[in-house]
């Protein structure tokens, strides 16, 4: 590969984002990507799926009143989501809590195994986020107008401003109501994408002998700093999740 | 250079997939690829966790909770039982305390009684001993007294014949009587 030929020639031509091209599993890396192809994407994501069933129907198969480890990391996770959806979305958003149980797994066991060496980040793309943000964000504007009718336009007229601000208030709301889903699929995918980005331009300066220490130990600094970024923006995509629903089932401001 | 020709030989080998822009993240032609795996991944996830895992571990934790408030319950229980035998044990106690108290207060008053009745009795007796033996010396007195006045009587005789008196009966018996009175 390019990066490869590069390093071995010693120059300062870095390929970070090589990382990210979507191949075809079998076959040549030239042949072109139907929607059914099995690609790298699919294999990472199947991965993520076999994680997700290991730890939440393996794990918990025991039932047991003493949970055995594997099953009490999953029944904290449930606890803690559960928690979540409930606090900041309300008791009557619980119903969609397998669903945003299913984004928030999804999202963060894509992170962490995106953070295997080698393995390849299906968090990092923007259509996937930007299809996970979509389906939020259809799925809470349906969800409001189900529940509200009428009334959840009135979470861009905003009453308690004086009547003469209010259009200018709505035009703004209006703006960032749709502006939404382009900041919660750009700061997963953002996130994710820069992180790993920067550890493979650190991995090319490591090619130089004389800052490779520098940045060996910077790309592990930066490893650390993307676990955590991992968890958060799994956690910050889903609780974003329950705000916007708590909007679409409790519209008043 | 030749570095940017080799790299353009492997963009190219990578085919329509790499744009001149270099993110693979804009390549359009992907995206059909990404979205219908991501969509299969998603529905499979929310289809174990909704189907089998969630309801399983909700049925776990409130099974816990149950469990923990069961043991709760059932140690409180056995915490009363635990107060009540003491109680019981301490009345039980008590109570022998008391009929231990009744069962001495009872025997000592049987035996005073006995004591008593024993005591009356042989006062009784001594008071009848001391009687009869009254009446025997008085009999015994009784008896010395007519004993001596018989002797008297008879000495008298004896002494007056010896002094070659003749004695009347009658004028001996009264002067000794009178004697034995004086």
């Amino acid at each position: 590969m390019a990066t490869e030929a590069n390093g071995e020639e010693g120059g300062l031509v870095f390929h970070p984002l090589d990382q990210f091209i979507v191949e075809p599993l079998f076959g040549n890396a030239g042949d072109p990507i139907h929607w059914y192809t099995i690609t790298n994407v699919t294999l990472w994501m199947a991965l993520a799926v076999l994680a997700i069933i290991a730890l939440f129907v393996f794990g918990s198969r025991g039932r047991a009143i003493v949970p055995s480890r594997t099953q009490s990391i999953g029944e904290i996770l449930y606890g803690f989501t559960y928690k979540m959806v409930e606090d900041v979305a309300g008791k009557d958003a619980i119903k969609f809590f397998p669903y945003i149980m299913s984004l928030f797994m999804f999202i963060l066991f894509a992170n962490f195994l995106g953070l295997i060496p080698m393995s390849f980040a299906t968090t990092s793309h923007i259509a996937v986020t930007a299809v996970l943000a979509a389906a939020v964000f259809l799925t809470v504007t349906i969800v409001g107008f189900v529940k509200n009718g009428a009334g959840f336009l009135g979470l861009f007229w905003v009453k308690s401003a004086p009547l003469p601000l209010r259009p200018v208030l709505a035009i703004i709301e209006l703006i960032s109501y749709f502006v939404r889903p382009v900041s919660h699929s750009i700061r997963l995918g953002g996130n994710i994408m820069a992180g790993h980005a920067v550890i493979k331009v650190f991995a090319g300066f490591a090619a130089i002998a004389a800052i490779s220490p520098f940045a060996v130990l910077s790309i592990t600094a930066i490893y650390g700093l993307e676990v955590l970024v991992a968890g958060v923006q799994a956690y910050v995509f889903t609780i974003l999740t329950c705000v916007y629903l708590k909007d679409a089932l409790h519209p008043s401001h | 250079m030749a570095t940017e020709t080799e790299n353009g030989a492997a963009d190219a080998a990578h085919g329509a997939a790499e744009s001149s822009a270099g993110m693979p993240q804009l390549e359009v032609s992907t995206f059909g690829n990404q979205i219908f795996w991501l969509v299969v991944a998603m529905v499979i996830i929310y289809f174990v966790l909704s189907k089998i895992a969630l309801p399983r571990i909700a049925g776990v934790l409130s099974e816990r909770q149950g469990t923990i408030t069961n043991d709760l319950a059932a140690a409180e229980e056995l915490k009363q039982k635990a107060v009540d035998a003491e109680e019981a044990y301490n009345k039980a106690l008590a109570d022998a305390r008391a009929e231990a108290n009744k069962i001495v207060a009872d025997a000592k008053a049987e035996i005073q009684s006995d004591l008593d009745a024993a005591q009356a009795k042989a006062d009784a007796e001594i008071a009848a001993k001391t009687a009869e033996s009254e009446k025997a010396i008085a009999e015994i007195r009784e008896g010395a007294v007519e004993s001596a006045t018989e002797v008297a009587k008879d000495t008298a005789k004896e002494i007056i014949a010896a002094m070659g008196f003749k004695a009347d009966a009658r004028t001996v018996t009264s002067a000794v009587n009178a004697r034995i009175k004086g």
